[in-house]
């Protein structure tokens, strides 16, 4: 159980207070995470956790219980349906609070209040980030895949070409053997006086 | 009704204010895109806290 909140209350009566905490639950719930004032977002983070440790339990008097807070019959359903089974396997901590600095205007210190990811979906979270990163260098990428790409073609190219050509490759293979032999009989006689031709080429 | 006795030359409010003054925000670098940034707070020019993305930017 959290402390009790000590000094004054939000929006100045215990009425006030009730329902900006309402409102903010159900906001929290229907869109997974909001922007708010960071007294705001710590007054709000004990509150709708217990809101979803009554959705796990799931039975009619805890909906009863949540339905008494959150008013819109929508939310509820999604909470009980949707939040809590993916909470199934954590002990509580299911609401994340990440301060983001001042506010223009006033310079109310900000925070982003969310859920928690749900521990199945944690690694396709941290998928979909790594992929927001890889888009963040996506020219480097964009280079590379293309240099692949050429790379790949290139290769097949020349796959073709080799199967294509295998026939005349063979003949030249032969033509070039037969050059080879008659290249050694000629250089029988040049070899016998290489001194001759080193002086040549220097001047 | 108590009133000031004399009036206060311009030198002693002035060496009063002299102490005031402001003091250094703390910075600290971001983890990620190395630029400055408020402590415990998500980085404003990444949009990221802890490497995990909270802002959209």
């Amino acid at each position: 159980m959290p402390t009790p909140t000590k000094g004054a209350r939000l929006g100045g009566s215990p009425a006030h207070q009730r329902l900006m905490l309402a409102n903010l639950a159900t906001a929290l719930f229907e869109n997974g995470r909001i922007t708010t004032t960071e007294a705001k977002a710590r007054r709000l983070r004990p509150f709708a956790e217990r809101l979803v440790t009554k959705a796990k339990r799931g039975d009619l008097h805890a909906r009863r219980q949540v339905a008494a807070v959150i008013r819109n019959k929508a939310v509820v359903h999604e909470l009980f349906t949707e939040i809590a089974p993916g909470y199934a396997g954590r002990a509580g901590g299911y609401v994340r609070i990440t301060k983001i600095g001042p506010r223009k205007g006033d310079n109310a210190p900000m925070a982003v209040i969310e859920m928690v990811e749900p521990l199945a979906e944690q690694t396709v979270a941290e998928a979909t980030a790594a992929t927001k990163r890889a888009a963040k260098d996506r020219d480097e990428n964009a280079a590379e895949k293309s240099t692949e790409a050429a790379l790949d073609a290139a290769v097949a190219e020349v796959a073709e070409l080799a199967e294509e050509n295998q026939d005349e490759i063979l003949a030249e293979a032969e033509a070039d053997t037969a050059e080879i032999d008659a290249e050694a009989a000629d250089s029988d006689t040049p070899a016998g006086d290489p001194s001759d031709e080193e002086p040549d080429t220097k001047k | 009704m108590a009133v000031p006795k004399r009036k206060m030359s311009r030198s002693n409010p002035r060496s009063r204010r002299s102490q005031w003054k402001a003091n250094p925000v703390a910075l600290t670098k971001c983890d990620r895109c190395g630029s400055a940034k408020l402590p415990h707070t998500a980085c404003q020019t990444c949009g990221t806290y802890n490497k995990r993305a909270v802002l959209d930017v």
